[in-house]
């Protein structure tokens, strides 16, 4: 098997343990895309060799640790926030570990996600900033653009316990074309027991598959599709859970990322979903999997062209086209930072 | 933990470890006993250690707000 | 990758990939002593071309590997052997979970085990290499794994990175126990040494920590020793572990406990032979 193949494999059939040969290999791939904690939670009751054994029950104590600091730092925010009353949505890996969701089970957690309502913005960010988060940079430009276009206010660390939480308003840039309806999003999320709150499960499907596909490159794929794997066979037990995240979809404008998000899941993971909304399967999937899948067994990404074009086409799906060329010609034109994390 | 004389604190909800100085430990062991205002809480100290109010109340304070930015203590 | 070579260092085994031979080359010598190792890794090592073109043409190693630091800058290839130990280090820095990892040397003797660590500069390493020539057993020169179970010492004994001054006083060592001089390093004068035999051979004998020591170098210090409170120690050791933080409640047992069971000395001085007699006073 090629790529990654044999790590989706073993992610979603925990028997098939039995038949790596090279586990060295599976751990620097799953390292490279943040699944090592997610494998050792599923190849928990397999026979491993001993050592392999090891390496994933270490990995789920390193989880456990960073799960234990990423519910507190959610936790400090909610203390902070608290008396302005406003909703505070808990997005991402804390909101699956917060909420005690399979998807969260081994998961790496990296940055608090929070979302908040938009009119809200300003005093979200007097009360984290009274509160001893402070902002990572000062840059102009990145700054004016995060402001104007992007989807979050620019990246606040605590500088006692140097965290970093970003606060989002909606779920996609405001440039992106399409338009999610963020006010539906806090509307329907779902309040916990501390107050905190985590988005209804078909909007945590959707947002799943807006990230997968609109965020970034697809650098972190295989993992963001897990999270869509866990999240639909957890929710689809629900009777009206398909019919919701259909309507859901449609409200938020993401029919086409959520469909494909179900096609490529029941490909690599063997996700079971309803065929209507996943719908027929185009030419153009097989180009999302391999980009998934571009990941050798020292740990490298492989296919650059590929990868390339995936690149491109985050851009563009976040700005239309004189946006970027004035956005990449402002990143061009600066000294070239330290590679993105791509 | 107590190591000499200082008092090491691991709290497991954060994950993160205290270094407490006098009268934090005291706070702390004050509020265990049940929840309290900040006055009830200067009340409590001084009559465990026989101070005067006015000679503890701007340590308690100013040790307060600290455990209180740490996450150790907050208002309900 | 072209090339790899497969290592186990006590407890921990890399794997490493290279673009280019020769700093596996120089690796391979090196560690020839050392057991096979057992078959899976804890980590993987990759020296690689920044740029495909710069395999050939003023080739520069980049370091990389399960976990990365994104502005790690690249080396000379006639410095890959640094480039690899670098690499190896960055693995147990950023990604060793399994013991409590202190940025100390240690060696033992007796069954005692004597742990050191200081500001880089403060010689832990230096004065490891040479109680490791003395009657005592090197265990790392570098990094201290701690037991999160037990509170053993795990050996790690990797190769010895000598700097600048420190490399003449090995100058007699056997030659095959030693590396190339590398000169203009980013870190100065480079030399590896090859651990002693005994070292190698006893890399899986655990031992408990029985000392603590805070070592300060300067040219003008006076010789001097002053027993450090465990409170102290505890926090110094805080600022030398790379995972402390990581380990959750289990670091805070670990190193609490460590601190508990092992007395601390802080000890100032300004050439190695009173630094060599001041551990043997505290220590006795």
């Amino acid at each position: 098997m090629r790529g990654s193949h044999i790590l989706a494999r073993l992610l979603a059939d925990p028997a098939s343990a039995e038949l790596v040969r090279d586990w060295t290999s599976i751990f620097s791939m799953a390292r490279a895309q943040s699944l090592l904690g997610s494998l050792g939670w599923r190849l928990e009751d397999q026979d491993l060799p001993e050592k392999a054994a090891s390496i994933l029950a270490v990995a789920q104590r390193d989880y456990e640790s960073a799960r234990t600091q990423s519910l507190w730092e959610a936790e400090m925010a909610r203390r902070a926030l608290a008396p302005l009353g406003v909703p505070v949505v808990l997005l991402k890996g804390t909101a699956y570990a917060a909420a005690g969701l399979d998807a969260g089970r081994g998961r790496s957690i990296g940055d608090l996600d929070i979302l908040v309502p938009r009119e809200a913005l300003g005093e979200v960010q007097a009360a984290l900033l009274a509160a001893g988060w402070e902002w990572v940079k000062e840059d102009e430009y990145d700054d004016l653009y995060y402001r104007r276009w992007m989807h979050e206010l620019p990246p606040l660390i605590h500088k006692e316990r140097d965290r970093m939480i970003d606060v989002h308003h909606t779920i996609l840039p405001l440039t992106a074309r399409l338009k999610p309806d963020a006010a539906a999003l806090i509307e329907d999320s779902v309040e916990m027991d501390s107050g905190l709150r985590i988005l209804s499960p078909p909007d945590m499907v959707i947002h799943s598959a807006a990230h997968l596909f609109a965020d970034g490159d697809m650098a972190g794929g295989l993992r963001n599709l897990w999270d869509i794997d866990r999240l639909v066979r957890q929710f689809s037990e629900e009777p009206d859970f398909w019919s919701r995240l259909g309507e859901r979809a449609r409200r938020h404008q993401l029919e086409a990322a959520t469909s494909r998000a179900l096609r490529l899941a029941t490909r690599l993971y063997g996700t079971p979903v309803e065929a209507r909304l996943a719908g027929p399967r185009p030419a153009l999937d097989l180009l999302f999997e391999r980009r998934l899948l571009a990941r050798d067994g020292w740990g490298r990404a492989t296919r650059p062209i590929l990868r390339f074009a995936f690149y491109v086409r985050s851009h563009w799906l976040r700005m239309p086209p004189l946006m970027l060329a004035r956005h990449l010609w402002t990143k061009w034109r600066r000294p070239k930072k330290a590679a993105s994390n791509v | 933990m107590l190591l000499d004389g200082l008092t090491i604190l691991y709290h497991r909800p954060s994950g993160m470890t205290h270094i407490l100085v006098t009268p934090a430990p005291e706070i702390l062991a004050a509020l265990g006993d049940a929840p309290a205002d900040p006055e009830e809480l200067l009340r409590r100290i001084c009559e465990r250690f026989e101070i005067e109010a006015e000679d503890a109340a701007e340590a308690v304070a100013a040790r307060l707000a600290e455990l209180e930015a740490a996450g150790l203590v907050r208002r309900a | 990758m072209r090339h790899r070579l497969d290592l186990r260092i006590g407890p921990v085994t890399f794997r490493i990939g290279s673009d280019w031979r020769a700093p596996l080359a120089e690796l391979e010598r090196l560690y020839a002593p050392y057991p096979e190792p057992d078959g899976i890794a804890d980590f993987t090592v990759r020296l690689e071309a920044e740029r495909i073109w710069r395999r050939w043409i003023r080739p520069s190693v980049g370091i990389r590997g399960d976990h990365n630091l994104p502005d790690a800058a690249p080396l000379a290839l006639r410095h890959g052997l640094l480039a690899a130990e670098m690499a190896m280090n960055l693995q147990m820095a950023l990604g060793q979970r399994r013991f409590l990892l202190l940025h100390a040397a240690t060696v033992e003797r007796d069954g005692k085990a004597l742990l050191m660590t200081g500001e880089s500069g403060a010689g832990k390493s230096t004065l490891a290499a040479l109680l490791g020539e003395r009657g005592w057993r090197l265990m790392g020169d570098e990094f201290a794994l701690v037991d999160l179970d037990t509170l053993a010492l795990h050996p790690f004994p990797r190769m010895i990175s000598l700097k600048n001054e420190a490399i003449g006083l090995f100058a007699d060592a056997p030659p095959e126990r030693l590396g190339p001089l590398l000169q203009d390093t980013p870190k100065g004068r480079i030399r590896h040494l090859r651990p002693c035999a005994d070292a190698i051979a006893r890399m899986d004998e655990p031992a408990p920590p029985a000392f603590i020591l805070f070592p300060r170098f300067g040219r003008d210090f006076e010789r001097a020793v002053r027993p450090v409170g465990a409170a102290e120690a505890f926090v110094r050791l805080t600022q030398a572990s790379t995972n402390y933080i990581a380990l959750g409640e289990r670091g805070f047992e670990a190193l609490t406990g460590l601190v508990a069971a092992a007395p601390a000395w802080g000890i100032d001085y300004s050439d190695t032979d009173g630094a060599l007699a001041l551990v043997e006073e505290v220590s006795r």
